[in-house]
């Protein structure tokens, strides 16, 4: 991955989104000091059912909800800390997003803001998991026919996996970075029931062209690619919101017509390098290590712009 | 109840549903107009062309209008794991589908999801989970992950597992468990035309999601409710913050 392990900068737009804390992301995302928390560490609403496991709990259950000022305009945000729990949904955690999502039904603020970084369900409370998240599809599924755009950024360390990969294709726009990746299975999943030959999940290089942000980019799983920097996807998620397309009947016939698509052209395809190449680049072995300016340079000279009805 | 035996009793003056691949598809007379069904049968895990096979399905009932309500039958197994898959972006193909279910239920065709063998995590979620009323018949098995495999990730030996599955429904799987959490809406009875007992559950069916609800009364989910509810409240309930 071509990103800077160190930055020696003070200003918290230049932190590293992979390093960066669930909270450092939110506050030094939105304008500054305008970040409020709703059901914060200080009410200490945790997991009921993690005890029973032997496991820690955290003060927030893995994630941060809360509201903030974006260029000005009001936003709901939500965060999820991929350090706890590989940031997987729960009952609390889970309940935190939905009440965030009803709220902004009523609110109505320029966007919706969630920062995914999740294994996907909680397997210990994997059934109010699992029902939390089939809540957030539906209350998304509500808020983008209210009009709300609802942005998903993609670039911490423990991806975007599970459950977590099927509400990030309800979002309205994904904005994701070289270390997002974006799937249901997860490469150890793949591997433990499929066996290594089917995918190694040791081998990084295969994860990141699988399932990370520029394979996603390239075929149309993500609408923007960001540097790996809270000030990146600042910059690139203020440009998205805009562009949020309406949930109606006319944007899922041309989603299903752009997957129909994907289908017919690389089905039989057995790598992502493969797919580049269909798709126009001269050199796919050389797309892991262009920088964002020259991958976007490279997304520009591509013969079709990637189809992005979601 | 194989499926069957199911489109037997809910269309006894004959249907054109057909199973291809075990993806189901087609309708049959309901009420005054006509049921669509979709879905998945013979534990067949689904990929990316069953999702975008089923999606289609359902956009076309969306496209003809009217409100034609659309039941959503799943015998699966879990999302199909393959590399494949997760290349070609099976995350955006389960969303696809359930988008277009939940854009269907929006646009006034009722969804009714009604698990009659298993099903499993992605393609649960993609499915029934999506629907507007979500239905089981007894013997019906959806789950998250087994326990088997729970026990492997969490690193527990599966026979504590089994006795902690005893006192609490959150992590284990079955039918039981998953109507605690507030996930399935009701069980319906198979000695029963199941005809009436669909009409009567798209009836009393509301578009406002109160799942929470159930699983707070029905003490699966004794938490979440409460949580999105104080979340909602303090998002609301004060002034934003300041221009």
């Amino acid at each position: 991955m071509a990103m800077s392990p160190v930055s020696l900068s003070a200003d918290p737009l230049d932190q590293s989104w992979y390093e960066a804390s669930a909270r450092a992301r939110l506050d030094a995302l939105v304008d500054p000091g305008t970040f409020e928390e709703f059901l914060g560490p200080e009410q200490r609403v945790m997991s009921p059912h993690l005890p029973a496991f032997d496991l820690p709990r955290a003060f927030d259950d893995g994630i941060v909800v809360g509201r903030g000022r974006f260029d000005g305009s009001l936003v709901l945000l939500a965060a999820q800390e991929g350090r706890f729990m590989g940031g997987a949904f729960g009952e609390i955690h889970g309940a935190k997003l939905v009440g965030l999502l009803r709220a902004a039904l009523q609110v109505k603020p320029a966007a919706v803001l969630i920062l995914f970084d999740t294994g996907g369900v909680r397997l210990q409370e994997a059934n109010a998991g699992e029902t939390a998240i089939a809540e957030i599809m539906r209350a998304i599924a509500d808020l983008r026919r209210a009009g709300v755009p609802v942005i998903g950024l993609i670039g911490g360390r423990a991806g975007c996996y599970g459950g977590g990969g099927l509400i990030a294709g309800t979002c309205s726009r994904l904005v994701v970075s070289e270390g997002g990746r974006i799937s249901v299975s997860g490469p150890e999943v793949i591997e433990t029931n499929r066996g290594a030959e089917e995918f190694d999940s040791r081998d990084r290089a295969l994860v990141w062209r699988t399932m990370g942000g520029k394979h996603r980019r390239l075929i149309g799983g993500a609408d923007a690619f960001a540097d790996d920097t809270i000030r990146a996807f600042r910059d690139v998620a203020r440009e998205q919101i805009g562009k949020a397309p309406a949930f109606d009947l006319a944007t899922l016939e041309a989603e299903q017509a752009r997957l129909e698509a994907r289908l017919d052209r690389f089905g039989d395809a057995r790598d992502a390098t493969e797919i580049w190449g269909r798709l126009g680049v001269n050199d796919p072995a050389a797309v892991p290590g262009l920088d964002t300016d020259r991958f976007d340079a490279l997304l520009a000279r591509l013969p079709e712009a990637p189809h992005d009805a979601r | 109840m194989t499926l069957a035996e199911i489109l037997a009793s809910l269309f006894p003056e004959g249907h054109g549903v057909e199973v291809v691949d075990g993806l189901i598809g087609g309708d049959g007379p309901f009420g005054a107009g006509r049921l669509a069904v979709v879905g998945i049968d013979g534990n067949t895990p689904l990929g990316i062309e069953g999702a975008c096979i089923l999606a289609g399905r359902v956009l076309d009932v969306v496209r003809r209008g009217g409100e034609t309500p659309i039941l959503v039958a799943v015998d699966s197994d879990s999302q199909r794991m393959s590399r494949r898959d997760e290349l070609l972006g099976l995350n955006e193909y389960l969303a696809h589908l359930a988008k277009a279910l939940l854009l269907a239920d929006a646009r006034g065709h009722p969804t009714i999801g009604l698990v009659y063998g298993h099903t499993a995590a992605g393609a649960f979620i993609a499915t029934a989970l999506a629907t507007r009323v979500l239905a089981a018949l007894p013997g019906a098995h959806p789950s998250v992950m087994d326990l088997a495999s729970v026990a492997r990730v969490t690193k527990l030996p599966l026979d504590r597992l089994e006795e902690m599955a005893t006192s609490t429904s959150v992590f284990a799987p079955g039918l039981d468990n998953m109507v605690k959490a507030g996930a399935v809406h009701a069980v319906l009875d198979p000695t029963a035309p199941l005809g009436p007992q669909i009409e009567s559950l798209i009836a009393g069916s509301s578009t406002t999601d109160g799942r929470d609800a159930l699983g707070a009364v029905r003490g699966g989910r004794l938490m979440a409710r409460d949580i999105a509810g104080r979340v909602v409240r303090a998002a609301t309930g004060d002034a934003a913050p300041r221009d």
